[in-house]
């Protein structure tokens, strides 16, 4: 495993940050979005697309380039924030993001937006399809990985595990999932709402190979990234254990942030919180 | 020529292409010798998944199997595959727009020992509504078979409608098939007829013994339910001046229900639907018998445009 040197850590950290700023000046600019799941996967997705993943933004169709799945489709938000930083798509056509003219649609949709590589948005579906790619990989010889990002509260659904005993069957060695498990669903607490824990014992017992870590911490982000690669004979899942709104002190672990909109007022204070200087 | 199962024409035709085609895949839901999806399975084991009972995992895996190249043949139940996996199948499927070709197996009420579970009579409305499928019918087990490599080859989502059965053979092996180009079987000019599956043989039978009570009547094959030969139905009622329709299916939303929509805005004639008169079927011991009872016999084609006919008048 490669060391990470600090400062890339510092680096991915600063990219971290300015997917939150993204994400949530575009689901203010619209009007709409979930601020909360977003928010919960920023260093998730600043490791997997500024360090790990083999991407080429010049060649988003490259047959070759690791694949990634957002299973949780409502932190599209995240997903057009890492997509335009690394340089798939201008972040300007974000800025008429909910308009009927513009082609990213609410949720991620792979024939309308550069560098989404499944369509997602209904829960559930992200483990299944990625077993499915990791599988044509294999069969293909192909080199790449496939990467699913995968929440707690779809977890809930059968369908996830009918996904998950596939991959295990198949030995998708190439498959990794992460779940951001940050805990909170629109209803209240996951584990109010329908308890599932343990999900290390769930998905050990499905066959996978099972890694917990701190989500938010960047070098255990990656780390756990590159020992998932290391495994040779079964799927990996990364359990994130992540705060649902983190990095915004009035959205953390707050249901009400899963699918809000954070007023004038708000957006400026969530704003200064990141670390952003905003005028007036 | 004895009368071969739709299914089995079907299973030895997807192992023949599968010899053509090396991007051709197979998954089942452990019913691979049920949907005889398993003469594939035994020539490419390394081609063929089996998922176990989990049509929507089956689905959503296709999904993922063609998004990496692969053009994945899934099979099934159709009424489960229609049901339990819609939502797989629209947003997976036709929305996200993946090669996956849904081979909709026991279709109808041709699984007659099982009963209602697994009859599939709504099947055609739930995914001919969804946006971007293409939607085949065959009449018969030769022409199932030569459906294969055109569906195979065609590219986007296509369900494929497969009986358990056999069925009154129609088509000569080899002759032409296009994707949404009906068929005429047989001219006339007091009616036309527009069958799909199994009732096209059916209605063949029936167009003979209209013809000894002296109404001619014309025989359409719609094997293509979406997209829609519209020319060919408006073209039908403008020079019969009746239509009567005929599937194994519900008659609310299948073939009589598009053919409805086509002629209440362009074409109005009189109709009339041959099919599952909005109930449960029930359980059958012989399945022509069952679908005698069901209300697809000769006999209620016979009816239907006699009463077509009487309201043409």
């Amino acid at each position: 495993m490669n060391y990470l040197a600090p400062e890339k850590i510092l680096e991915l950290e600063g990219i971290a940050r300015l997917l939150r700023v993204d994400s949530l000046r575009f689901i203010h600019r619209r009007g709409s979005g979930h601020p909360g799941g977003a928010l919960s996967a920023a260093e998730i997705m600043s490791a997997l697309y500024f360090h790990v993943m083999k991407i080429d933004p010049t060649r988003p169709d490259w047959d070759d380039r690791d694949r990634f799945i957002l299973s949780k489709g409502h932190a599209s938000a995240v997903l057009y924030a890492a997509l335009t930083r690394r340089g798939f798509f201008p972040a300007a056509e974000m800025e008429n993001w909910g308009e009927i003219d513009c082609p990213h649609q609410g949720h991620p949709d792979r024939l309308k937006t550069p560098g989404v590589d499944m369509t997602s948005g209904l829960l559930g579906h992200g483990v299944a399809v990625g077993a499915g790619l990791a599988l044509s990989a294999r069969m293909k010889n192909k080199d790449l990985r496939t990467y699913v990002l995968l929440g707690d509260g779809e977890s809930q659904g059968g369908i996830v595990w009918e996904g998950a005993a596939v991959a295990a069957k198949y030995r998708l060695a190439n498959l990794t999932c992460i779940l951001d498990n940050n805990d909170v669903q629109l209803d209240g607490p996951v584990h109010e709402v329908m308890p599932m824990e343990s999900w290390a014992e769930k998905w050990k017992t499905c066959g996978w190979y099972v890694l917990e870590i701190n989500g938010h911490n960047i070098r255990q982000v990656v780390e756990g990234l590159q020992l998932a690669a290391q495994v040779h004979d079964k799927p990996t899942i990364i359990i994130a254990h992540t705060t649902k709104g983190r990095g915004v002190s009035f959205m953390e672990n707050k249901s009400y942030w899963h699918g809000n909109i954070p007023n004038a007022d708000q957006m400026k204070q969530a704003l200064e919180e990141l670390g952003e200087v905003t005028d007036g | 020529m004895a009368e071969m199962a739709m299914r089995e024409a079907y299973g030895r035709a997807l192992a023949d292409y599968g010899a053509v085609n090396p991007s051709i895949v197979a998954l089942d839901v452990d019913t691979s010798a049920s949907t005889l999806s398993n003469f594939f399975a035994s020539r490419f084991p390394d081609r063929f998944i089996n998922v176990g009972i989990a049509e929507p995992g089956m689905v959503d895996v296709a999904a993922g199997l063609a998004l990496g190249g692969y053009i994945p043949f899934i099979n099934g139940f159709a009424s489960i595959l229609s049901l339990r996996a819609l939502e797989q199948i629209r947003t997976c499927v036709c929305y996200a727009r993946t090669n996956v070709k849904i081979a909709a197996s026991y279709a109808g009420i041709s699984d007659f020992k099982d009963g209602p579970t697994h009859y599939s009579i709504t099947d055609l409305a739930n995914v001919r509504a969804l946006p971007g499928i293409t939607v085949i019918v065959p009449a018969d087990a030769a022409e199932a078979a030569d459906w294969v490599p055109i569906v195979a080859e065609f590219d986007g989502p296509v369900y494929f409608r497969i009986s358990r059965a056999g069925s009154l053979p129609v088509h000569r092996p080899g002759s032409p098939l296009q994707i949404g180009k009906g068929r005429v079987l047989r001219d006339g000019k007091d009616l036309t007829l527009i069958a799909m599956g199994t009732m096209v043989g059916r209605c063949a039978t029936a167009a003979g013994q209209l013809a000894t009570l002296g109404i001619d009547a014309r025989l359409v094959e719609m094997h293509t339910l979406k997209p829609l030969d519209c020319e060919m139905v408006i073209q039908s009622a403008a020079e019969t001046g009746a239509i009567v329709t005929a599937e194994e299916h519900s008659i609310i939303g299948g073939l009589g229900g598009a053919i409805s929509e086509v002629l209440g805005e362009y074409q109005p004639v009189p109709v009339e639907r041959v099919g599952i008169r909005d109930y449960f079927c029930p359980t059958g011991r012989d399945l022509d018998k069952l679908m005698d009872a069901c209300g697809l016999s000769v006999q209620a084609i016979i009816d239907a445009s006699q009463k077509v006919l009487a309201r043409k008048k």
